[in-house]
């Protein structure tokens, strides 16, 4: 099949002249007359280590450069809003821990807020119930920034802060496997509610592991951050400008580390926001490095938003006493008849929300994660539709990758710390 | 505070007239229509330039089936400056399902649009790159659109419509949207033909046989050759 | 961990891929078939090829960090080159638009090779029963291990490895490869 040719050195002018037949043998270093000049076109399969999920962008290369980035998406498609549409509204929380699955927890929050928003009852939260979920949605963003940091240092090269970073994130799977049943995808919260309520002990685990994260901060930064490899590969890297960061409609750690001072929890407050006291890290040059050191500083603010948590947090219920909305306790719904009707409608049918349509933004770890529910009344909604901000995030490709080099794609994909199960959606 | 965002809505209003319907609240959120389709690149121009809305949200599709316009694609604002939100909305029917796009006003509009073609078939004209994001190219169905069933449809084309039917043994079984007591709203098996906005409309089930649901006659689990 | 491997006294009765040694006999010196000592160099360096989609390959990085390690077992070179590994650990959705890629990596993947489908959504679609999810892996590729859970824990990816180990080790490998020639 191969016929010989001979190896001639040639100048690129003289190669782009030459006509070559279609079904000839591509040999490296020759193209066919349609390219010009030295292009390659490289396909960052959909299997790749760095990508950080299925990802796929086909780079037109020339030389190390890069020419022109198209990402294809959508490798992890699995239909959440058409199935949103055949299920009730808590059999989709389910879901919904799937959407960003690194940060289970914060996206149960969001989806409970954006439900209990599209039926006005966001006001009638215990007060329980919203520092549990404060501290949920803080946990979920230490867990992200923990895995997105350390699967980012593997990446660019440094294998151990991979492996001290997954050490803390076993502990908080210990916390949250106590606290709701599973390690991982924790189906937590409820409309109207959580699942369960906090286990005895279950706070002192948690102030403890407040201790020890801090410890694992300081060692990250003590291999990464004046490492010279590191800023090697980071700084000055993709630099996402202020103007690109707005227009392309990118959210979290991503926009805050091109200088918007804008974060959800602090603009549009929510839950118990507003009483808390804690910082907003803000970036000033907008390469990789910068939002490394935000990620980390993120990560601190969390742990003091937890302690002060703890410190604040009330007894009480933790769901709201309506038995249409949270089911009643089980005892009630065994003996008395109106709870057992309440508690059958709420299974079967689901919550009734209103008719009208709504949209709630949550500050989630990787950006602006939202719901837009279009209800025409009853347990299931007419529209759901998830603005994911990974999807957003991803879009900034084309326009950031041409002019770097190919190995800056790697340090590029993780510093904007993205995760597919969240963009296919 | 809604009452910036009212006071953003009136102002846009107030330069658009009768392109813009009035600004309706709900949740404390502010919603304004835009009758006429062919000008939201227009509004939302000026929402970005006038009123500061910098950084779209979102851009979503709904599909109304049974009415018409069958189309509605809502656009979520926001702006840095002020912190405050807008909704924008506008229709369009299912014989002619175009609009402007407005990725000259936001490039975050150019993936949202793309998967609006994607799962509704909304088309937009202007776009500079308007193909399938999440599903691959040349597939032939929009799966959004409220009579694809949610487990597949077999298509004619096998080439590049090759998916099978996800087995549901006769549809999801769950309750309807808009209905109007708990008696409409009774969990049934839900065949995308029959569907609508008037539950009590709804033929009762025609053939039990449910055949076009669960077709399992796929590909046999692959046996390890030893 | 000490689930059925079969113990040394019991050897001599099993088939022909076990090996025999005793001690009092031979000392230091295993008497054994060429098989078996294949198959045990195989079973205890299994190489995985990690085709992680989606949440489950979050507890694949689990299992490979420091507490569930899976380096005890041989495997914690994780390359994602398909032709340097043994098994492809399907963890994740498979979509149809995936499923083209994940049959062209197994193709590449030279013999003898193994498949362990992780998690509901790869062994048959999990809560997925939607128009784009493959329901099953099984429907592109031939699995030999299914692991149930979403996510499974790692310590049940573990006990996968294991089994995988026993099922290696009872497979004839010259045969095989003299039929085929």
């Amino acid at each position: 099949m191969a016929e010989s040719r001979e190896i001639q050195v040639r100048d690129a002018g003289a190669l782009a002249s030459i006509p070559v037949s279609p079904d000839a043998l591509p040999v490296p270093g020759e193209e066919s007359a349609e390219l010009r000049g030295d292009r390659m076109i490289l396909n960052m399969g959909p299997s790749h280590p760095a990508t950080h999920g299925v990802l796929r962008i086909v780079l037109e290369l020339e030389g190390e450069q890069i020419i022109k980035a198209s990402p294809e998406v959508g490798y992890l498609h699995r239909g959440d809003e058409k199935i949103a549409e055949n299920m009730t509204y808590t059999q989709f929380v389910p879901y919904t821990d799937r959407l960003d699955y690194l940060a289970p927890l914060a996206n149960n929050v969001a989806y409970a807020l954006a439900v209990e928003k599209a039926m006005g009852i966001d006001k009638d939260l215990p007060e329980r119930t919203r520092y549990i979920r404060v501290i949920c949605a803080e946990l979920g963003r230490i867990q992200s920034h923990l895995l997105g940091l350390g699967s980012y240092a593997m990446d660019v090269g440094a294998m151990t802060v991979f492996l001290h970073t997954f050490t803390e994130r076993e502990k908080i799977y210990n916390l949250c496997e106590s606290l709701t049943g599973a390690r991982f995808t924790t189906s937590y919260t409820r409309i109207g509610g959580l699942a369960r309520d906090l286990p005895p002990g279950w706070t002192d685990a948690l102030s403890r592991f407040c201790e020890e994260v801090q410890i694992n901060f300081d060692e990250t930064e003590t291999l990464l951050s004046r490492n010279r490899i590191f800023m090697d590969r980071t700084q000055g890297v993709g630099v996402i400008s202020r103007e690109a960061a707005i227009d392309y409609g990118l959210s979290g750690p991503n926009c805050r580390g091109s200088g918007i001072e804008h974060d959800l929890r602090k603009s549009n407050p929510y839950l118990v926001y507003d009483q808390l006291d804690f910082d907003v890290p803000v970036g000033s040059t907008g390469d990789c490095y910068d939002r490394y050191i935000l990620r980390i500083e993120e990560m601190r603010q969390s742990v003091r938003i937890i302690r002060q948590c703890l410190d604040r947090l009330p007894g009480g219920p933790i769901n709201v006493p309506d038995g249409k909305i949270a089911l009643p306790p089980k005892e009630h719904v065994l003996t008395r008849m109106e709870e057992l009707i309440h508690h059958f409608i709420n299974v079967t049918q689901g919550v009734n929300v209103p008719a009208g349509e709504t949209y709630f933004g949550h500050e989630n770890p990787k950006g602006e994660l939202g719901f837009y529910i279009n209800s025409r009344g009853g347990g299931t909604p007419y529209r759901l539709k998830i603005r994911s901000p990974s999807f957003t995030n991803l879009s900034i490709l084309p326009h950031l990758l041409p002019g770097h080099m190919v190995s800056d794609v790697v340090a590029i994909l993780g510093s904007l710390d993205f995760v597919m199960g969240e963009c296919d959606r | 505070m809604a009452g910036t965002a009212r006071e953003l809505a009136e102002r846009l209003k107030s330069r658009f007239n009768t392109a813009l319907s009035e600004p309706v609240e709900y949740r404390g959120e502010i919603t304004l229509v835009v009758p006429d389709p062919q000008r939201i690149a227009e509004v939302c121009s000026a929402a970005k330039n006038d009123c500061g809305f910098d950084f779209l949200v979102d851009i979503t599709g709904i599909d109304n089936y049974g009415e018409d316009p069958r189309f509605t694609i809502v656009y979520h604002l926001y702006g840095y400056s002020h912190c405050q939100a807008l909704r924008l909305k506008t229709s369009v029917s299912e014989e002619h399902p175009e609009l402007p796009t407005v990725t000259g006003v936001w490039r975050a509009a150019d993936w949202h649009e793309r998967e609006a073609y994607d799962m509704m078939g909304i088309r937009f004209m202007g776009h500079p790159d308007l193909r399938r994001i999440l599903m691959w190219e040349g597939y032939p169905d929009f799966p959004l659109r409220k009579d694809f069933p949610v487990s597949g449809r077999p298509s004619n084309v096998p080439e590049v419509g090759f998916t099978r039917t996800a087995p549901l043994e006769g549809g999801p079984f769950v309750t309807v949207a808009g209905g109007k007591d708990t008696i409409a709203r009774e969990p049934r098996a839900r065949k995308p033909d029959t569907e609508g906005p008037e539950p009590k409309d709804r033929p009762e089930h025609k053939d039990n046989s449910s055949t076009s649901q669960s077709a399992t006659g796929g590909a046999e689990p692959i046996e390890k050759k030893q | 961990m000490a689930t059925s491997y079969p113990g040394l006294e019991s050897s001599m009765d099993k088939k022909s891929t076990e090996y025999s040694y005793d001690s009092k006999i031979e000392g230091d010196v295993i008497v054994t078939r060429i098989d078996a000592a294949l198959r045990w160099f195989q079973k205890n360096s299994i190489w995985p090829m990690p085709m992680g989609l989606a949440c489950c390959a979050i507890e694949l990085m689990a299992a490979g960090a420091s507490r569930y390690d899976i380096s005890r077992f041989g495997a914690e070179v994780m390359r994602f080159s398909p032709r340097q590994s043994d098994v492809m650990i399907v963890a994740g959705t498979v979509t149809y638009k995936m499923a083209l890629a994940v049959r062209r990596i197994y193709d590449q993947m030279a013999e003898p090779k193994w498949v362990i489908a992780m998690g509901a959504c790869a062994s048959t679609g999990g809560m997925y029963r939607s128009y784009s999810v493959l329901q099953g892996v099984d429907r592109i590729l031939p699995v030999d291990l299914y692991i149930a859970g979403c996510p499974p824990r790692p310590e049940a990816l573990l006990d996968a490895l294991m089994r995988l180990q026993e099922k290696m080790s009872k497979q004839p490998l010259l045969a095989t490869q003299k039929k085929v020639a």
